[in-house]
């Protein structure tokens, strides 16, 4: 029979995922004493876990070297249960648009490996429409947001330095990494033509930050997750102190289906499938907390649906899954001929970049594209993992061997061995990342004909590029061949042109989709208030990066930790009064 | 999910003395009795889920090339990575066992594999009435060399082109993230490390230095260990 349980406990506050958004309110309201129930749909998973640890493990320890599979997209050393598809629960596109969905399936969700790109936005970013008409302004400005970046930056952690650039606010930092070679040749070389960089800026402890954490110890893998916590992790930073109040109940492997409404149309709590047990169980609670992601929260609302709310749950706007919106990105490779034959020392640093390019033409009124991007760099001698070596036969003719004489590319034996060392940490990659105009079609949406294997209907995506982002995309390869001509390297492959949108990648690709519950002034141009408490059901909050207005070219995960715990704190004042 | 596994995630939640639910009354797991005897021990070597356990631990049972078409990419990875002073050739260095689990891994190289190894031997009979294996070293380079140059190869040998040029990918990463291979590429990472900056010599070689400011604003590595302190600092 089919029967749905009913947790005996109730809650002051139930939160759906423990993600970035759902870790920093399970913290925030926890530790003010609410009692607060956290559902997340992947099981337990804590970084200094043994049994799951791939950190600083050695390539050959993996059979296919670090191959990606079908269970981890990047690579099976990444600390991501899921990617771009999960068994059994997939989703669909309309017609022949394209979106890309990443998903993690486990506690901290997709902060266990993301990039740890920790970026404010500016005050430009929150009021973009009053500077060129496009898309719509923000409700609030920085100055709103700037005391909880603040509070964030010292709570979970950020390397960096204080540049004084105006749209780029500088934060509570620790101090940043010494740049590695290839990133010493780019500060000296992009001078040369006026593009700036800059210490990155990543939630990495190059100091310690209390006693609960460690530090550094610069082994590249962040993306593994970090088990000395010295990264951010929802996981160890957010979930682990808040289950340590003693205030949250932590449900694992816990799918939520829908919100539960009551007569009056107040959010009562959540239905959820066991994932292991495949039954149905409700969690109830005076207020409900959406952080599932974007698009996980917008489903959930969509398929909250009842008599009182037929096109689903807040949704009064017909907003939910509106505005979905990426950033852009695209990219490009070269090799440094002076960077081969390299001398050998442990490159490692911490995962990815140390040094960036923020958007460096904010003031240019010429471009034929409305908003900017910054870019991030690739190179150094990184561990060999799968794909090591591939593809010599596009490199080794190129340059001069060691005789100054030119070789036949391809090749076997000593000589092509003698290429691999010659040629290892001097290749450089360029990645724009950049900011897109949000446009009420691109959309998800229910598929009316789709359910998952949890019986749940699936999510089906409606997105296309505008002549801004492709624009944009241009400018990015522009670029990268300009640097790549300044710094005396050799472009890789061939610069990708109009037939490819000059490389822009397909919707979704660049994992920061947000905006597909936006925050506004009323109902009828958004579906939440500053606060993501959705303006249609007062005990009813979004607390992810569906409250997104817009998306800067800056990464979203830093914005999304500050206005949950603004979110969060509200909440907390609100239940207070009793107006919830 | 494994009891054992659940059981120690319920302990740990409890332990930080908030509860972890897994709504189960009574786990039902893949050791409980009349369930299939999946063996679950994770001694792979790395963190792997119980789903990958399952499928990596038959993979690595298989094999998915038979004894000839082994012994005849045993002698390509030797020719594509000879053994060379104290360093292994690629077949020593576990290479061939690594392409065959490739093949399993990723069956999109079943097809081009097995079919461009029996290209290969093709193009040897017609050649020299022998399989490509069992070919004289001379004979073997012979046909290597008129496959091994893409842009110089002749059109007619396109196809053993695109082969060998698989063949030395799969050699090159076979090899190189091999312990063998590691050593010999001069990889000194994946250690527990205290990046403190480019080695002077190589800034000297370079003609490159830190400037003032980013020595300034950088890490103090005699200070990692001591909690920031923003007592100072101004925004
Ligand atoms: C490879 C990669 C690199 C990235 N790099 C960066 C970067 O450098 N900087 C940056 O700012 N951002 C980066 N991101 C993006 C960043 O990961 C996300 O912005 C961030 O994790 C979003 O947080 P969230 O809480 O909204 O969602 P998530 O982190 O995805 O967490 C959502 C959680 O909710 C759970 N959930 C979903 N649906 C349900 C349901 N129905 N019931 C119960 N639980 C559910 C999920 O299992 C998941 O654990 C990167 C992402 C990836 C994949
Ligand atoms: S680079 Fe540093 S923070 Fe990242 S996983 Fe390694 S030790 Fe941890």
């Amino acid at each position: 029979m089919f029967q749905i349980k009913e947790q005996a406990k109730k809650y002051d506050v139930l939160i759906v995922g423990s993600g970035a958004g759902g870790g920093m309110s399970a913290q925030i309201l926890a530790e003010a004493g609410l009692k607060v129930a956290l559902l997340e749909a992947g099981p337990n998973f804590d970084p200094a876990d043994p049994e799951t640890q791939t950190q600083m493990k050695w390539p050959y320890e993996s059979p296919r070297r670090g191959a990606s599979t079908d269970t981890r997209s990047f690579g099976d050393f990444d600390m991501a249960y899921g990617g771009w598809q999960i068994n059994g629960e997939p989703y669909t596109r309309k017609g022949n648009s394209e979106f890309d969905w990443f998903r993690s399936r486990m506690v901290g969700g997709r902060t266990n490996h993301w990039g740890r790109i920790s970026l404010r936005f500016g005050p430009l970013d929150f009021k973009r429409k009053d500077h060129d008409g496009k898309g719509d302004n923000w409700p609030i400005g920085y100055d709103d947001v700037a005391p909880y970046y603040d509070r964030v930056d010292k709570m979970v952690g950020v390397y960096g330095t204080r540049e004084n650039i105006p749209n780029e606010p500088d934060g509570y930092f620790l101090p940043p990494p010494k740049p590695r070679l290839h990133e010493m040749y780019l500060k000296k070389d992009l001078k040369k033509i006026g593009i700036p960089v800059i210490a990155a800026r990543k939630s990495v402890l190059t100091k310690k930050l209390n006693n609960k954490r460690g530090v550094c110890f610069y082994c590249q893998q962040c993306n593994r997750t970090c088990t000395a916590y010295a990264d951010f992790s929802s996981s160890s930073v957010l979930v682990q102190p808040a289950l340590e109040t003693g205030n949250v109940d932590l449900y694992v492997n816990a799918m939520v289906r829908e919100v539960l409404t009551d007569d009056n149309g107040k959010a009562t709590g959540v239905s959820y499938v066991d994932r292991v047990e495949m039954k149905e169980y409700s969690v109830k609670a005076k207020v409900v907390v959406l952080a599932a992601s974007a698009c996980s929260s917008a489903r959930i609302l969509l398929n909250s649906k009842s008599e009182k709310y037929p096109n689903g749950l807040a949704n009064s706007s017909g907003l939910v899954g509106k505005y979905l919106h990426d950033s852009t990105g695209a990219s490009r490779s070269a090799i440094l001929p002076h960077l081969m034959d390299r001398i050998r020392y442990n490159e490692d640093g911490v995962r990815g970049i140390h040094v960036y390019t923020p958007w460096w033409l904010n003031d240019k009124k010429d471009l034929d594209f409305t908003r900017g991007y910054h870019i991030e760099y690739g190179g150094g001698m990184n561990v060999p993992l799968y794909g090591f070596g591939m593809g010599m036969e596009k490199k080794n003719g190129l340059v001069p061997g060691p005789d100054g004489k030119k070789k036949k590319a391809g090749g076997y034996g000593l000589d092509l061995k003698e290429d691999v060392k010659r040629f290892w940490g001097a290749g450089i990659g360029f990645a724009g990342r950049g900011e897109s105009i949000p446009q009420k079609d691109n959309y998800c949406e229910i598929d009316p004909n789709v359910v998952d294997k949890y019986g749940i209907p699936v999510l089906r995506f409606n997105y296309n590029w505008t002549d801004d982002e492709i624009n944009q995309a241009k400018h990015m390869q522009d670029t990268f061949e300009e640097i790549i001509h300044t710094m005396g390297g050799i472009p890789m492959g061939e610069k990708p042109g109009k037939e490819s949108n000059y490389g822009l990648e397909a919707p979704g690709r660049i994992i920061h989709e947000v905006g597909t519950t936006r925050m506004g002034h009323n109902s009828k141009d958004s579906v939440t208030n500053s606060f993501g408490q959705t303006h249609d059901v007062d005990n009813l909050f979004v607390m992810d990066g569906g409250v997104f207005v817009s998306q800067a070219d800056k990464n979203p995960t830093w914005t999304i930790l500050a206005l949950a715990m603004r979110s969060s704190e509200y909440l907390i004042d609100e239940l207070k009064k009793m107006s919830i | 999910m494994d009891r054992r596994k659940t059981l120690k995630l319920m302990v740990a939640g409890s332990a930080a003395t908030g509860l972890v639910l897994t709504g189960c009354e009574s786990p039902k797991t893949s050791s409980d009795a009349g369930q299939s005897k999946v063996d679950l021990e994770n001694d792979l070597g790395y963190g792997r889920t119980d789903e990958e356990l399952v499928r990596d631990k038959a993979l690595v049972k298989e094999s998915f090339f038979s004894d000839h078409d082994l012994a005849t990419i045993t002698v390509l990875a030797d020719i594509i990575l000879p053994a060379d002073g104290d360093h292994p050739s690629a077949s020593n260095a576990g290479v061939v066992e690594f392409i065959d689990f490739m093949a399993l891994d990723r069956p999109t190289f079943q097809v081009p594999l097995s079919g461009g190894l029996r290209w290969l031997d093709h193009e040897s009979s017609v050649r020299f009435n022998k399989v490509f294996k069992d070919a004289s070293a001379d004979q073997q380079i012979a046909i290597v060399d008129d496959i091994a140059y893409p842009e110089d190869a002749k059109p007619e040998m396109s196809q053993g082109v695109k082969f060998f040029s698989t063949m030395r990918d799969l050699v090159l990463t076979g090899y190189f993230t091999s312990k063998p291979g590691l050593e010999d590429l001069g990889f000194m990472g994946n250690v527990p490390n205290v990046w403190d900056g480019v080695p002077q010599e190589v800034l000297d070689k370079h003609n490159l230095a830190y400037d003032e400011k980013t020595l300034k604003e950088c890490v103090d590595q005699s200070t990692r260990n001591e909690i920031m302190d923003w007592s100072d600092y101004k925004l």
